[in-house]
């Protein structure tokens, strides 16, 4: 029983590492396609990646720690980053936040 | 096998499954060879991602004694705000002419994402009227 355990545990171990790295290569190429653009809306479309992927990992961070601590940064994370991707694609669109 | 050790299996798969999902969105939005095209990949595959990676962590809660619920107010939040941004997105790339063009509307002369006056240059186009692609 003990063993099943032991294996549960390791298997845990790298999942979280894979996890770790898979998030944070899903967001140095969020980055990259920030940087290359070409599109005003890639650029927006890249930052509203970053803001989902910055919120994976830190729920991942979380569960690493083992603590409920981070849940309101996750959450305020995840209102901001809805908040300026509507206003950066309402000024695109209007030229303009609040008409 | 515990429940403890089970719980403890899930969490992982969970883990897999949203890091996965998470993964496939960033090549995707490396990858993809056209402004829509690159809209589809991270708006889906994203918030299915942090979806899993939000399950896992309820599920550790549970599994560390102190259970609790409230990533579900997360979860619900992307859920209900993706398609939103999303959808100002491809509303951009219309704007911009970054994309193949909407046919006609039925009955009105015109979309109004293309609606601009001419001299009205900040949400004007006029610099690239050869992205125009119909």
């Amino acid at each position: 029983m003990t063993d099943m355990t032991d294996l549960a545990d390791v298997v845990m171990d790298w999942a979280l590492y894979l996890a770790f790295g898979f998030v944070a290569a899903a967001q140095i190429m969020a980055i990259i396609r920030l940087w290359i653009g070409p599109e005003t809306g890639d650029r927006i479309l890249a930052l509203d990646t970053m803001f989902i992927n910055a919120i994976g990992l830190i729920v991942l961070i979380s569960i690493h720690q083992g603590t409920q601590i981070y849940f309101e940064a996750a959450l305020i994370i995840a209102m901001l980053g809805f908040v300026s991707t509507v206003a950066y694609a309402r000024f695109v669109l209007r030229g303009d936040i609040i008409e | 096998m515990t429940l403890a050790s089970l719980a403890t299996f899930a969490i992982a798969l969970c883990l897999l499954v949203g890091a996965i999902f998470t993964l496939v969105a960033g090549i995707g939005l490396l990858k993809l060879s056209d402004p829509m095209t690159r809209l589809h990949a991270p708006t889906k595959a994203g918030t299915m991602g942090i979806g899993a990676l939000l399950l896992a962590s309820m599920i550790h809660s549970y599994a560390l004694g102190d259970g609790s619920l409230h990533e579900l107010l997360i979860m619900g939040f992307l859920f209900v705000t993706t398609p939103v941004s999303a959808i100002f997105m491809a509303k951009v790339n219309i704007h911009r002419r970054a994309c193949d063009m909407p046919p006609p509307p039925p009955r009105d002369e015109t979309w109004a994402t293309l609606d601009v006056e001419d001299d009205a240059p900040e949400i004007g186009n006029p610099t690239r009227p050869d992205r125009t692609r119909q």
